[in-house]
This record gives structure tokens, C-alpha cells and sequence, in this order.
């Protein structure tokens, strides 16, 4: 397979959030800001891209029928390690995405991906689809958090450019369900005409 | 090579390697971010004192269970030299809009708010959260205020609190929570 085109399809072609529709409890819950989706998305990254090396180096001496648990062990522990590491070195950041990072574990990206590409693929085919599919994540959450600050506070990574409070609507839940309507919306607009 | 076979013996064996393998990477890690993390919890803490208390150079820190609550308060007394400046109290309320939030709450030796800060909180965006002072100056009314005389409840219920507009159930839970601390601070100080 063509690895650059392997890196990319993340990005637009197979989004895990505007094309995949995959983990949306965290895309809808922590996107309030762009900061916050940012974060969220590389910490997901992170652990999309080890899961699916380790995953890949480990394939063949996995027996298929506990595949699957041997799959969460590894998932679990980056994601631990994630935690540990954000809550010693960015406090700040961790206070804010909170419950979440505990929750990258049950994420479907990052089974799916170890389950239907990495326990089939290469290492270096893996480690660079896990990345795309990070970067793609943490994209759609950036893109996500960005239009709900902007539109809901009047900012953007924190800094504020508008005078006021903003459209309340897109810092709460239900801004979250709209704005991600929209932005499927528009990339499938684009999509069609590429 | 050749994919493991899925026998009893191969599929004990490998679950044990993977779970040991992960048990001894996470044990690593924890004792690695361990310190960081303590330092970093502590680092809020004292940053939150910094701010409710006026400048000080050791602290004690004790708990109380209050009377009204579940879970108890701790107070930090501040020092400067041998002379006491001031009590913090890290407080808490139930009866906010969502979920508990928890503030430090400063007092003077004379019985007055010295300021306050909210720890920790889950209040709607834009309207409830305006108790933290990073998003609006509504809980500087409290500062310089001595709870004698000032009573820790919103206008609407007859008290000196102007509420926030569209939170009363906030600006009510914050009374609730700084009322807490006062009646604990003031049992402390007559015993």
C-alpha cells in the first residue's frame, strides 16, 4: 500500500470523526475549546500510534481467541500512562479534559484500528496509519473546538477577539451536536466536489 | 511466522506475559511522575492559599467536620513570624446547579473575608461560572465584608449577596459555601 496515502486518509477521505463517525463521546464532550480538542486529539494520537505498534509487533504471538483482551491491556496501559504524564507535566489541561482521558481506553478508533489494520499490516504500515488516524482525530477535534470557542466565546486558544459573551448555544452540549452537523456537513459538500 | 496456536497453555501464558509486561511498564511510569504530580497538586494549592490569604510564611493545616455537611472542612492557619494573618478554609456546597463545587475561603483575624477562590466547579458556561473570578469580578463583593454584619444570602432571600443574573441557584450555593466556613471558623475561634 502507498504509505503516503495511507497517512493521509485520515485526514479527509476516512476522518475518524466527520467520515467514521467513531468515539464521539469525547469529540462532543471536551471540544468546548480548540485548546481542549487539540489536547485531547494528540493525546488520543499518542496512543492510537503505540497501541498500533505494539499491536502490530505482537500480532503473530497472540493466540486469536484472547486477542482482543491482549489488545485492551496494551490499549489501557498508554492510556495510563497518558494520564499519569499529563497530570504531572500539564496540570492545567488535564484538569479540563478531566474524566475523558481515562475514557480514550473504551474509544472505538483505537480498538478499531489495532483490531482492522494493525493486527493484519505491517509495523511501519501500522505506525503510520495509527498516526494519520491521531492527527485526523485530533484535527476534526481542533476544527471542532475552534468554531465552538469562536462562536460561543468569542475566542480562539484563548485568546479573546471579540467584545461580549457570545452565542451561549455552542459552549453548551447541544452546541456541540450542531456544530459537528455542520462540519460533516461541509466536508461532505467537499468531498463531492474533489 | 507463524501465528500462535489458540491452546489453553499458549492462551494463559500470553495473557500473563501481556498483563506483566503492562503491570511493570505502569509501575515505572507511576514511580517516574509520582513526585511531579505531588508537586504539581501542591502547586495549586498553594496558589489558591496565595490568593484568599494575605502574605504569609508557614501554614497548618487541620480538619473540621461541620455540623451542617457531610464531609469536613479543612482549614489552613497562616503564620507570619509568631503573629496569625489570616485562615483559609477549603469549603464546599451540595446545593449547587450541578453536582458539588468546592472554594477557599480567606478570613482575617478580625472575622472579615479577606477573598476567595473556587477550586473546583461544573456550573453552566457563561452563566453559573461566574462565581470563578477568571470569568467575572461577582465574587469580589464578598471581599472586606465581616459575615457578622453581611448576610451571606442572595437579595431574593433576604440577605446582602447581589446574585448573578440567571444563576440565583449558583450565587445561592456560593452563599451556602462561604456560610459554611464562616460558622466553622467562628466555632474555632470561641473554643
Amino acid at each position: 500500500m502507498n504509505q503516503l496515502s495511507n497517512f493521509t486518509k485520515g485526514f479527509i477521505r476516512e476522518n475518524p470523526v466527520f467520515v467514521l463517525l467513531l468515539g464521539m463521546c469525547p469529540t462532543l464532550g471536551v471540544t468546548t475549546t480548540a485548546i481542549n480538542g487539540l489536547g485531547m486529539g494528540l493525546a488520543t494520537t499518542f496512543v492510537l500510534a503505540m497501541s498500533n505498534i505494539v499491536v502490530s509487533l505482537i500480532k503473530d504471538l497472540i493466540p486469536d481467541k484472547v486477542r482482543i483482551p491482549s489488545y485492551i491491556v496494551v490499549i489501557a496501559s498508554f492510556v495510563t500512562i497518558v494520564e499519569l504524564t499529563m497530570q504531572a507535566y500539564l496540570p492545567g489541561l488535564f484538569e479540563a479534559l478531566g474524566l475523558f482521558i481515562p475514557l480514550i481506553v473504551v474509544n472505538c478508533i483505537v480498538l478499531g484500528r489495532a483490531e482492522a489494520f494493525a493486527s493484519k499490516n505491517s509495523l511501519l504500515s501500522s505506525a503510520i496509519d495509527g498516526l494519520g488516524m491521531g492527527l485526523g482525530f485530533a484535527f476534526a477535534l481542533t476544527l471542532l473546538g475552534a468554531s465552538r470557542e469562536l462562536l460561543g466565546n468569542g475566542s480562539l486558544f484563548d485568546m479573546k477577539f471579540l467584545k461580549g459573551d457570545g452565542i451561549l448555544v455552542f459552549i453548551l452540549s447541544p452546541g456541540a451536536f450542531l456544530a459537528l452537523g455542520y462540519l460533516i456537513a461541509l466536508i461532505n459538500r467537499l468531498k463531492k466536489t474533489t | 511466522m507463524a501465528k500462535t496456536e489458540s491452546s489453553f497453555i499458549n492462551m494463559v501464558v500470553t495473557l500473563f506475559a501481556v498483563t506483566a509486561i503492562a503491570a511493570l511498564a505502569l509501575g515505572g511510569i507511576y514511580t517516574v511522575t509520582k513526585a511531579p504530580i505531588e508537586l504539581a497538586k501542591r502547586a495549586k494549592l498553594e496558589n489558591a492559599l496565595g490568593e484568599v490569604l494575605p502574605s504569609f510564611d508557614s501554614l497548618s493545616e487541620y480538619k473540621v467536620l461541620p455540623e451542617a455537611g457531610k464531609d469536613s472542612l479543612v482549614f489552613f492557619k497562616a503564620m507570619k513570624g509568631s503573629e496569625w494573618v489570616g485562615t483559609a478554609v477549603k469549603t464546599y456546597t451540595d446545593i449547587a446547579f450541578s453536582g458539588r463545587f468546592s472554594i477557599m475561603v480567606g478570613f482575617l483575624p478580625d472575622r472579615s473575608i479577606f477573598s476567595t477562590s473556587v477550586l473546583e466547579h461544573k456550573e453552566t458556561p457563561g452563566l453559573g461560572d461566574k462565581i470563578d473570578k477568571r470569568k467575572s469580578d461577582w465574587s469580589r463583593q464578598f471581599e472586606g465584608e465581616n459575615p457578622g454584619s453581611f448576610i451571606l444570602r442572595v437579595k431574593k432571600d433576604g440577605g446582602n449577596v447581589d446574585a448573578i443574573t440567571a444563576a440565583t441557584i449558583s450565587s445561592r450555593a456560593f452563599c451556602d459555601a462561604v456560610s459554611r466556613a464562616y460558622n466553622e471558623f467562628e466555632k474555632q475561634k470561641s473554643e
